[in-house]
């Protein structure tokens, strides 16, 4: 048994054999916001945060993060009312909607590195990000409207 | 298409009665049912279909048939309702039902659904409407003639009364006869409220914050996991061994055992068994299977394309789905001729949730739960496997991780049922990427050959379409297979587009089923099926005779869609060729179709009529693309698509489908593909399959027609029309001709190399 940080809480979970991080959260935590898709780190899907910054979990040994303070899309805001969040709603960026966590806790990183991102930062960031439904035009809108919005609360 | 039509409406009537917290509003089968409405609709045996209920706060449920898979089709189809019923739009609800037979016929394909719901669920709000404004005109004491209904409120002069209040205090028992339905006064256009106007689809919130609950999502307690040893081929394998004693160690592991399978869904498919999924997949990666394969382990996409071509070469072969009179004799007389064959290799669906199940037996009920296109197709298929009657398995679908098709083959439902019932506990079979990649019904590789015929002064006078592709529907459900001219059934999927709205004088369309792959491997309908095949080889093909007869390609082509004879349309096709034309003008004058170009950039053109003849979606695309000449490398540079779909229920949701649509076709044309390789697909995952990325989204623009013709389908439409329209602008930018999907920097060079042929 091992104690991790997830979302604020400290949890007890079983993780004989070292499974990858993203089973523990989906099977053991019981959070299901956080999806598999390729297994490989290479669609995105499995996003989440590693004391604050983006990471593949469906690659990611638990044994490597039991220091660390993760946090899903369940945590990424009280409400779920997240900037990002809202303006992905705004935009109507979801199709299928499979991606949409792992994308949101990508950008979430992005706007942590790039408050005012260009179309080619974001280009750059989320190139790991598969959306299948292609829904990308929608997505670079909404991160965008994030971060119009972050700056303007940044602002005294 | 005519036999899907899940609601065989001519005889059907229409109740409205109480129950539980309010009324149900619902068709009935048969006039039985319609002549004590109360009776029925309290008689839990009662079968109604496509009813929604208003509760005492006033609440509207409208049940959904349909999957939800990023179409937002729930909010689409509430919209058509909720708009006739006056209903408040903040106080509609959707109910996702399960696969109770009642429903009729369960499939979300073929751009369909909102199509041929429309008339049907306009007349069922209206007739809620109408007995809302009787009932409401009594309780405020005047005439129903001098109410009217608005926003959930029936008002007459300055007072009003709630539907909320209508149903607890008035009576809103009726019957309507399936005659009194057909009169129903349905708005016309300008009276609608709610439809074609913007709206935030119900689903998304969900799909932002981690709630959203797909098939993967879905647990029970007691259950077991299992991942699947795929075999080497998809039909044709045999189990000879199973070693488990590497997966001993694994703690967790169960058991690993070959399924037997009486529907034949699965041949060959071992399951491994543990407490956990990571346990299951690591079980499954150390247990040793030996099987048996037949000849199809060897065969490999070459062999596919070039059986596909020896079919063709046989005139004597296929169904003939178009046979002018006098086609020979157009090709016997004319002044020159050309003569093209295109080709397309195979696609993945890469879907992005993997497909899985959960399935368990409960007070003698199989259930299935799982995200799903076509649940008709699959549960007497899930019976047979079982060896129970079809009313003893109920599937539910759950949120859809992407469909585009894999799903409509609910084949991945039979192996986590047949594991179920050999473990006599429930069973979520999840498939890793590499297992689901191996197991896709992938779309198949297609030939087609296309002749066009000139008389002396250019004028066309006659074409030939010939097309040899695996066949979905012959391989899942052969009797939906209308016959041809020449009597010979054929899969109206895998032909469709090529049965085109051009007027091109005599015309044969003929369809050729490659019998090799559909037993090397299952063909699956992907987004658009045939169409992304046919729409490829008909508009690169009239690009080439565009330029052999040396007329500009939009020219060409509106000469061509002169609405004359069987292309004049009518019903949902009103208007025919025209409309073609109009999308196809709007298209070139947006797109700056004529303007001077950079250096090794083009423009080209495409047009496409979407799924069906029958529910034509006409769509003109041009493509700008910049090609490097040194590397063969094509950049997409711009994409500018005009669309007529008729009426538009949900304009923001249509665009999403046109965007998402035409970026499939953009992916499809330069980035993704796979070959058959050995009985296997080449690629398994996203490190060789490479589905286009954020950054290779094209500028876009797209623009909706004014419409006011009836709905029709627009999932699929924008997929097809990308692919010929880039490979119309590399010509133009650079003069090589490209024949076959995807398209590879390789051909590329290759066809830079050989002298042009315009």
């Amino acid at each position: 048994m091992t104690t991790l940080h997830l979302n604020g809480q400290t949890i007890t979970v079983d993780t004989e054999g070292d499974p990858p991080l993203l089973w523990v959260i989906r099977d053991s935590a019981g959070l299901k916001g956080t999806k598999f898709g390729c297994g490989i780190g290479m669609c995105g899907a499995c996003t989440v945060h590693v004391d604050g910054r983006a990471i593949r979990s469906c690659i990611t040994p638990v044994s490597a993060v039991t220091d660390a303070q993760i946090t899903t899309i369940e945590g990424l805001d009280p409400r779920g009312q997240h900037p990002l969040q809202k303006a992905w709603t705004l935009t109507q960026a979801p199709q299928c909607g499979y991606c949409q966590s792992g994308q949101i806790m990508q950008a979430a990183s992005l706007l942590k590195d790039f408050p005012n991102p260009t179309d080619q930062d974001i280009d750059a960031v989320m190139h790991g990000n598969l959306c299948r439904c292609m829904a990308y035009l929608r997505i670079r809108k909404a991160i965008k409207l994030a971060a119009t919005e972050l700056q303007r609360r940044a602002q005294p | 298409m005519k036999g899907l039509s899940p609601l065989p409406t001519s005889r059907r009537g229409f109740l409205i009665g109480a129950a539980g917290a309010g009324f149900t509003l619902a068709f009935a089968r048969s006039s039985l049912a319609v002549a004590d409405p109360a009776a029925t609709i309290a008689d839990t045996a009662f079968e109604p279909t496509i009813w929604y209920q208003i509760d005492r706060d006033g609440a509207v449920t409208v049940n959904i048939i349909r999957a939800e898979m990023g179409q937002h089709v729930g909010t689409a189809l509430a919209r058509i309702v909720a708009d006739e019923l006056e209903a408040d739009w903040n106080s509609v609800r959707l109910a996702y039902v399960d696969t109770d037979p009642k429903w009729g016929l369960m499939v979300t394909g073929g751009s369909w659904s909102v199509s041929q719901s429309f008339m049907l669920f306009s007349q069922a709000g209206a007739a809620g409407r109408i007995t809302l404004i009787e009932e409401g005109a009594k309780l405020l004491g005047v005439g129903a003639d001098v109410c009217t209904a608005r926003s959930g409120t029936v008002r007459a002069g300055g007072r009003s009364v709630s539907y909320a209040d209508i149903v607890r205090r008035g009576n809103l028992t009726r019957s309507y006869s399936a005659d009194d339905l057909k009169k129903m006064p349905v708005k016309q256009p300008g009276e609608r409220r709610l439809i074609g106007m913007p709206t935030a689809a119900i689903d998304i919130p969900s799909k932002t914050d981690g709630s959203a609950r797909y098939g993967i999502d879905v647990e029970v307690p007691g259950m077991v996991y299992a991942r699947p040893k795929v075999p080497p081929t998809r039909n044709g394998s045999k189990v000879v061994s199973i070693d488990d004693s590497a997966a001993q160690g694994i703690k967790g592991y169960i058991k690993a055992f070959a399924l037997h399978d009486p529907s034949g869904t699965v041949p060959g498919w071992v399951m491994v068994v543990a407490d956990s999924f990571v346990a299951a997949s690591r079980a499954a990666d150390a247990v040793k299977v030996v099987w048996t394969s037949d000849d199809t382990a060897r065969v490999s996409e070459k062999d596919v394309l070039d059986h596909a071509r020896k079919l063709i070469d046989d005139p004597a072969g296929g169904a003939l789905v178009v046979e002018d009179k006098g086609v020979d004799e157009a090709f016997a007389k004319a002044k020159s001729t050309i003569d093209k064959t295109y080709t397309t290799g195979s696609v993945l669906h890469f879907q992005l949730e993997p497909v899985n199940a959960l399935a368990l037996q409960k007070d003698g009920i199989w259930e299935i739960h799982t995200g799903n296109q076509w649940q008709s197709l699959i549960l007497p298929v899930l019976a047979k496997a079982l060896g129970v009657g079809e009313n003893k398995v109920i599937m539910r679908t759950h949120l859809l991780g992407g469909g585009f098709g894999r799903r409509l083959n609910g084949d991945y439902a039979v192996p986590a049922a047949l594991a179920a019932k050999a473990m006599g506990k429930p069973v979520k079979m999840l498939c890793t990427r590499a297992d689901d990649m191996r197991f896709d019904s992938f779309r198949s590789p297609s030939v087609q050959r296309l002749r066009m015929a000139f008389d002396a002064t250019g004028k066309v006078i006659g074409m030939q379409h010939h097309a040899s592709a695996g066949w979905p529907t012959q391989v899942m459900i052969p009797g939906f297979m209308p016959k041809g001219v020449n009597g010979e059934p054929y899969d109206p999927f895998s032909i469709s587009g090529a049965d085109h709205w051009y007027t091109v004088g005599a015309q044969r369309v003929r369809a050729l089923s490659n019998d090799l792959a559909n037993r090397s491997f299952r063909p699956g309908w992907l987004r658009s099926v045939g169409p992304g095949w046919t729409n490829w080889a008909v508009e690169s093909f009239m690009d080439e005779a565009a330029r052999s007869a040396g007329v500009d390609a939009v020219e060409f082509r509106l000469r061509l869609l002169d609405g004359s004879g069987r292309n004049a349309g009518g019903a949902l096709a009103v208007g025919g060729a025209h409309r073609q034309a109009a999308v196809l003008k709007r298209a070139a004058e947006k797109g700056g179709w004529g303007k001077e170009m950079p250096k090794d950039t083009g423009l080209g053109i495409a047009t496409t009529f979407g799924q069906e003849r029958t529910m034509p979606t006409w769509v003109a695309c041009v493509a700008r693309v910049r090609v490097d000449r040194s590397s063969g490398i094509v950049t997409l540079e711009r994409l500018t698509l005009v669309v007529d779909a008729g009426t538009v229920v949900h304009p923001d949701g249509a665009l999403a489908q046109v965007e998402g649509g035409a970026l499939w076709g953009a992916s499809m044309a330069l980035h993704e593909g796979t070959e058959f390789l050995n009985g296997q697909v080449k690629d398994t995952n996203l490190n060789t399959y490479t589905p286009l990325r954020m950054g290779d989204v094209p500028a876009m623009e797209v623009e909706f027609l004014p419409s006011t013709e009836g709905a029709v389908g627009l999932g699929e439409p924008a997929t097809t029309v990308v692919a010929p329209a880039i490979g119309n602008a590399i010509f133009a930018a650079v003069g090589a001709r490209i024949r076959h999907l995807p398209i590879r920097p390789a051909a590329v060079l290759e066809a830079l190399k050989a002298p042009q042929s315009a």
